[in-house]
């Protein structure tokens, strides 16, 4: 018999059509630190709602294989049940409430209520607050973590890294509390702050308490984890020691993908014309910070903009469009671009397909005729015809032009009269790049092109792109969370880290330089090997 | 323990007194309108008392009933008017029955509790599934209950709903008469219970206050001993200690003097069913129920991840407030003698909120104290615009018009400010966050 505190076995889940997770075995002892590491997508988080019995997993057809709780097998269908287990979260945004006291956070719905003759005649929740125990409690808890930090005071307006140590606090004094789930902890905290983070979390695994630890800084898993599962595309990869790996391993075995590359990457020469300049861009896109990028884009190419979530590169494109607060330069063709005006970004003829495809991309109950025109006939005056001062559309253009992009990028529909909301997300995507074309760009965003689309669509969508690259030497700049994808059309690889460029790769760099990258570890790598 | 290199900055005294005024402006702008009003108005100070307390005790209850939802992140609670009804059909049920004075008014709030009750649990199931737009809902909710409720009094009694009294009914034998007396039945059930003169009650309510605020001074020494926290700081105990000893001692002074104001009468009675109301309202908020409520009204999805059943303590929240809204309005009409059956509730709500936002209460947050200070501000604008308007311009019209601009105006400019408030927050949380790098 083994002494594993958590034992998952087997397990796989698969929503709808896709398989997110496959055959995963995951085994903690009490007082380890087991780092849990992925890309997004990798199937991290899935793995750990159906450990918390979240409804997102069983309202969609269960999953497959068991859990085993102290050596006993477990039903968790909802929260309250891991919660029963002693199973905890610190979660990665804060669940904390800006209003209440440090104190009150920490009991929220735990709060202790007075024992007197007087409450006695009260029913349930009338009964009244017992602040006193409660600050003792809390104090208790803070000593835990080791945040020096008054009780009284109130969440609003502390430093954001004390949050994360109130959530901590928050699950510690749970009574029976035996593994603690770490999601990402370190993202939002500067470098201080996380070393003192990461000293407490071995301070409560040497007091017995398990702790998951998700994360994908690599060095932080070097300092802290006993053992290190590395799950890729919802498959296992290895769980390993850490006394038996090194970082540059952990970032080969992370990214590390087959990739087919699908047409020869273009040489680039520094005669080629630079046809976009960013100088230290900034954009306040809310969990996609850009913190200042230089970025030289060259005529024909295709770049690609990879990192992993909330690092800014989704912000980079929607900066530029001017869909977020941003500022800095940009030079379209050595004439400067004015910021933040949608308009004037579309009138120089950029273009940009968004990520946010049902939100930002199109509109979901108008047909497919109008969404494809809806810009170009705005912005280039296109598809209309006038009469006086009057502006009226010109319906046999509309039709003309939809009919040629639905045989051109084979949009699959009962014809273009077809609401945009019922067609297929491949397709919707499609029709996301006829709107983009039809404005004649000739500089073209796309952003997580092939997100929520099956395998069939994707590679029709990344063909189209490349045809629209060399055919009509339309500029790409492709960001997308698959690496594998930009590395199979892209020239060149931007990878983003913290709001800022951490380096550029060509594609067919190795799997440990990607993974360095995207972990922000590159240089501190590489200059060690250096010196 | 950890250091960590970002520091609590304390804010400024500057910052603090600006926010001081920025966030009391709406108050602050009507006292200025009303001390100017009551300039210009040409009224004595006896017949404004007399008045003001009249009014005060009438409608202090109804706007007190609006709190709780507040707390609870509903934001201002507009189907107080479906509370109204049920206290408004409670009133007919117990005049029917011919039952008056203190045992009829004790009868006509246990009639009113179940329809209050079912009323509340509809509006809380109807808001929970339009969160976001409690107010609107709400608003809309209202003006649909009217004409069910129309409906019902119309036409159903004495056609369905066996009333006889020829008192409330038409002549034609079925509904309910446009405007009930209620003279000799529920008229002054309450008020008349207990009255006094303003100056013995100003004397009597000062000592009363000495006495509390001593209790007070006495387990205050046991309660930080015991780990508890402060119960109350020494500036305020003092401060209301001095304003307790002038009430009394001006209470006593008015006694011995032939003021008219020894003929203005309180319904102490009325004021202590508001008291009760008031030290109901500050329970609460030291329960489990009300750190719900604080809970869910910052953050519904926090709360529910922490486990509280976030529907059931909104629903909660509903009823509670139009429980006491139907209280309020009975305590309304019993003081006003006569009730419109079509009419008197139409405009609880709009005027009710109006007054809690004038005394500073915004959609996220409203106090006891607040609802007094409205209350009274609201109501000394109504009686005065009208005769400063007369003096003024020689147009008592005018004044009307005012007040109706001040009761909608301020609601629209509350809620305007609200979301203008909750912009430069967001602003100033993103800019924060690029101050990171």
């Amino acid at each position: 018999m083994n002494n594993y505190l958590l034992e998952m076995r087997g397990i796989g889940k698969v929503y709808g059509s896709t398989r997110v997770l496959n055959n995963i075995n995951l085994s903690v002892s009490p007082g380890e630190i087991h780092a849990l590491l992925g890309e997004n997508g990798a199937g991290k988080s899935t793995l750990m709602n159906i450990l918390f019995g979240m409804d997102v997993i069983h309202s969609t057809g269960g999953f497959e294989g068991e859990v085993f709780f102290d050596g006993v097998k477990r039903e968790i269908s909802k929260p309250a049940d891991a919660m029963e287990l002693g199973i905890g979260m610190v979660h990665q945004e804060f669940m904390l409430l800006p209003g209440f006291t440090v104190t009150e956070n920490i009991k929220l719905n735990r709060e202790i209520t007075k024992k007197n003759w007087l409450n006695k005649l009260f029913p349930g929740r009338l009964k009244s607050i017992d602040r006193g125990q409660m600050k003792r409690d809390a104090i208790k808890s803070l000593e835990a973590v080791g945040l020096g930090i008054d009780e009284w005071l109130p969440v609003q307006g502390l430093p954001v890294g004390y949050m994360q140590f109130i959530e901590i606090a928050r699950e510690l004094d749970k009574t029976g509390i035996k593994l603690l789930v770490f999601d990402e902890p370190t993202a939002v905290l500067t470098e201080e702050e996380a070393a003192g983070l990461l000293k407490s979390m071995q301070e409560i695994a040497n007091n017995g308490i398990a702790i998951l630890f998700i994360t994908h800084r690599l060095d932080e898993v070097m300092t802290v984890a006993h053992k290190i599962t590395i799950l890729r595309d919802g498959q296992l990869v290895d769980c390993l020691d850490k006394e038996n790996t090194s970082v540059a391993e952990l970032a080969r075995l992370m990214v590390g993908r087959e990739v087919k590359r699908v047409v020869q990457s273009r040489e680039l020469t520094d005669e080629t014309p630079t046809i976009l300049s960013i100088k230290n861009l900034k954009v306040k896109m809310p969990g996609e910070l850009v913190r200042g990028i230089d970025l030289e884009i060259k005529e024909g190419e295709i770049l690609g903009i990879g990192g992993l979530g909330g690092q800014g590169k989704i912000g980079v494109a929607n900066g530029i469009m001017g869909l977020y607060p941003a500022s800095g330069e940009v030079l379209l063709r050595g004439e400067k671009l004015p910021l933040n005006n949608p308009y004037n970004a579309l009138n120089s003829g950029l273009a940009m397909v968004s990520e946010d495809r049902r939100g930002v991309g199109l509109l979901l109950s108008s047909s497919i005729a109008e969404n494809i025109i809806l810009t170009a006939m705005h912005i280039n005056k296109q598809f209309v015809w006038k009469i006086g001062p009057l502006t009226l559309r010109s319906d046999r253009r509309i039709r003309e032009h939809t009919q040629k992009y639905i045989s051109q990028l084979d949009i699959r529909c009962t014809g273009m009269r077809q609401a945009v909301r019922s067609l297929s997300g491949g397709n919707q995507q499609k029709v996301c790049i006829a709107r983009a074309l039809t404005l004649n760009p000739s500089v073209l965003f796309v952003s997580e092109p092939t997100r929520g689309i099956d395998v069939g669509a994707k590679n029709i969508v990344l063909q189209t792109l490349i045809k629209l690259n060399r055919e009509q030497g339309i500029t790409i700049i492709m960001t997308s969370s698959e690496l594998a994808e930009l590395r199979s059309i892209c020239d060149r690889i931007v990878i983003m880290h913290k709001g800022k460029k951490a380096g550029i790769l060509s594609p067919d760099a190795s799997d440990v330089d990607f993974g360095l990258m995207m972990a922000g570890e590159y240089d501190q790598i590489k200059n060690k090997g250096a010196s | 323990m950890i250091k960590m290199n970002q520091v609590i900055k304390p804010r400024q005294l500057g910052v603090k007194i600006k926010e001081f005024f920025v966030s009391r402006m709406v108050t602050i702008v009507f006292i200025a309108i009303c001390l100017l009003c009551f300039r210009f108005a040409g009224l004595s100070f006896t017949f404004y008392m007399r008045d003001i307390i009249n009014r005060l005790s009438r409608n202090l209850f109804l706007i007190l009933a609006l709190i709780i939802p507040v707390l609870a992140g509903m934001g201002l609670n507009f189907a107080i008017v479906l509370g109204a009804m049920a206290g408004q059909i409670s009133v007919i049920i117990v005049t029917n029955m011919g039952i008056g004075g203190f045992p009829g008014f004790s009868l006509t709030l246990l009639i009113g509790l179940p329809f209050a009750l079912v009323f509340g649990y509809l509006i809380g199931k109807l808001l929970n599934k339009t969160k976001g737009q409690e107010m609107i809902t709400s608003l809309i909710a209202g003006f649909f209950a009217n004409g069910v409720y129309m409906f019902a009094l119309l036409i159903l009694v004495g056609t369905v709903i066996p009333l006889t009294n020829p008192v409330l009914l038409l002549s034609r034998g079925y509904g309910i008469k446009n405007t009930v007396d209620l003279q000799g039945g529920l008229k002054y059930s309450l008020d008349a219970l207990f009255q006094r003169p303003l100056p013995q009650t100003l004397f009597y309510g000062g000592l009363f206050f000495l006495l509390i605020l001593s209790i007070l001074l006495l387990i205050k020494k046991m309660y930080i001993k015991k780990g508890n926290g402060i119960l109350i700081s020494n500036a305020r105990l003092i401060g209301y200690g001095v304003l307790a000893l002038v009430i009394a001692v001006a209470g006593f002074l008015l006694q011995r003097s032939d003021s008219t104001l020894n003929t203005v009468n309180v319904p102490i009675a009325t004021f202590g069913f508001i008291a009760l109301l008031c030290l109901f309202n500050m329970f609460i908020v030291r329960t489990k129920l009300g750190q719900d409520f604080r809970a869910i009204g910052m953050n519904q999805h926090v709360a529910a991840t922490a486990g509280i059943n976030v529907n059931k303590t909104r629903v909660i929240a509903m009823v509670i407030s139009i429980v006491f809204s139907a209280w309020g309005q009975i305590i309304f009409l019993q003081n006003l003698g006569n009730l419109n059956t079509y009419g008197s509730h139409s405009q609880v709500g709009i005027f009710a909120i109006a007054a809690l936002l004038i005394g500073g209460a915004s959609v996220t947050k409203a106090t006891v104290g607040q609802g007094i200070l409205g209350a009274f501000l609201f109501h000394t604008l109504f009686m005065l615009s009208p005769m400063a308007g007369r003096n003024l311009l020689g147009d008592a019209q005018l004044g009307e018009y005012f007040r109706a601009f001040v009761a909608y105006g301020v609601i629209a400019l509350s809620l305007g400010m609200y979301a203008w408030k909750k912009q430069i927050q967001s602003s100033s949380a993103e800019e924060i966050e690029s101050d990171l790098d």
